[in-house]
């Protein structure tokens, strides 16, 4: 919690000066989602995370000043089966007794026309950063707008499912994440 | 004895094949749930219902077998509460072969599994997601199987009481073997 509010004020700092016409940057957790899913023995099982701080300053005008940071916590994981959310907690999984959280910190955004948007950035699970390259589309909405976003994790790259697990033909290395942001503008 | 006391070829290669795979599912069945969950424990549970779908299809194709054809008589000399017996007992069987893998097949998708048959076929979950109804329709499939259990073990002991204490000729009757006149 004290690593949170931290992140909060070191972001509020830092995003203080920055002041435009339409800039979203007040994220409606109620309406933002993160959801993945993956294959195990050629089955498709649905997850997510129900606990997440997104942060985000995004305005359209100047989307290379773009910034977002998510900070998920990996206890409130929902692994498609009671069983598979107690094992993920396991030293062969996130090992979360060590590593309680993942996150995200954007680096770049780029524009892509058409409000799609390539948003390169660091992705942290299990002690391990790997840069993510993840396509984000905008939709601008009259209450808040959405942004949506998927990409492919390899799971193996983060030390996620070792030993006996690294066997991908059970369960697959290759994990779709999607997520759902939703921000009001000022 | 003629051809007639002996099922039809289809049935009795039907008979057969599904008493091995259920000799095959049932005590892997068992032993895989206790299983702490390991890579092993979701190969075993996918061969489970892979040969419980299979079983499901065959039974299906017997049952139907059953309708349309007339099984071979019961020797004259059986007295009735056994015939009577039988009747119940092969009724009981048929419904239960066809409800034991369907009530696994609604138990995994109660449980947000969809099954795909030997890794190929989906097949469509007919109910969605619902932890309590997976939980439920797990303790009928247990039920449903220790009920086969008991009646296989009355099918068996009754076909070898009537085969060998009373010296029917009772197995030829679900035998492939040479015709005899």
């Amino acid at each position: 919690m004290k690593l949170i509010l931290n992140t909060l004020a070191l972001f509020a700092v830092l995003t203080s000066s920055a002041a435009s016409a339409v800039e979203y940057r007040t994220v409606l957790p109620a309406k933002s989602a993160i959801g993945f899913s993956f294959s195990q023995m050629g089955v498709s099982i649905k997850g997510g995370f129900k606990r997440f701080v997104a942060q985000m300053v995004f305005d359209p005008a100047k989307p290379e000043a773009a910034r977002a940071q998510i900070d998920i916590d990996l206890a409130s994981i929902d692994a498609g089966s009671s069983e598979a959310d107690e094992e993920s907690a396991g030293r062969l999984w996130f090992n979360r007794s060590v590593y309680p959280r993942a996150q995200f910190v954007s680096s770049q955004i780029r524009p892509l026309g058409n409000n799609r948007y390539e948003m390169r950035g660091m992705l942290t699970l299990k002690g391990r950063s790997r840069e993510m390259v993840v396509p984000v589309t905008f939709k601008p909405g009259k209450d808040a707008a959405i942004f949506d976003g998927a990409f492919v994790l390899k799971r193996l790259d983060f030390g996620v499912g070792e030993g006996m697990w690294a066997d991908v033909a059970t369960v697959a290395n290759e994990v779709q994440v999607n997520f759902r942001i939703a921000a009001r503008g000022k | 004895m003629n051809t007639m006391l002996r099922y039809s070829p289809p049935a009795v290669v039907l008979h057969w094949l599904l008493a091995l795979l259920i000799f095959v599912t049932f005590p892997l069945g068992v032993y895989m749930h206790e299983l702490p969950l390991s890579p092993d424990k979701l190969k075993l549970y996918s061969y489970h219902k892979w040969i419980g779908i299979t079983i499901l299809m065959l039974a299906s194709l017997r049952v139907m077998w059953r309708v349309t054809h007339t099984p071979p008589p019961l020797p004259d000399g059986m007295v009735r509460w056994q015939r009577l017996a039988s009747q119940a007992v092969h009724g009981l069987l048929y419904v239960l072969i066809l409800a034991i893998p369907l009530s696994g097949w609604l138990m995994s998708s109660a449980k947000g599994f969809q099954t795909v048959w030997f890794g190929v076929l989906p097949l469509p979950d007919l109910i969605g997601k619902d932890k309590a109804l997976g939980d439920l329709l797990a303790e009928v499939h247990e039920i449903l199987n220790f009920t086969l259990l008991a009646l296989v073990i009355l099918h068996v002991g009754a076909a070898l009481k009537h085969h060998f204490f009373e010296r029917q000729p009772f197995m030829q009757r679900m035998g492939l073997g040479k015709k005899e006149r």
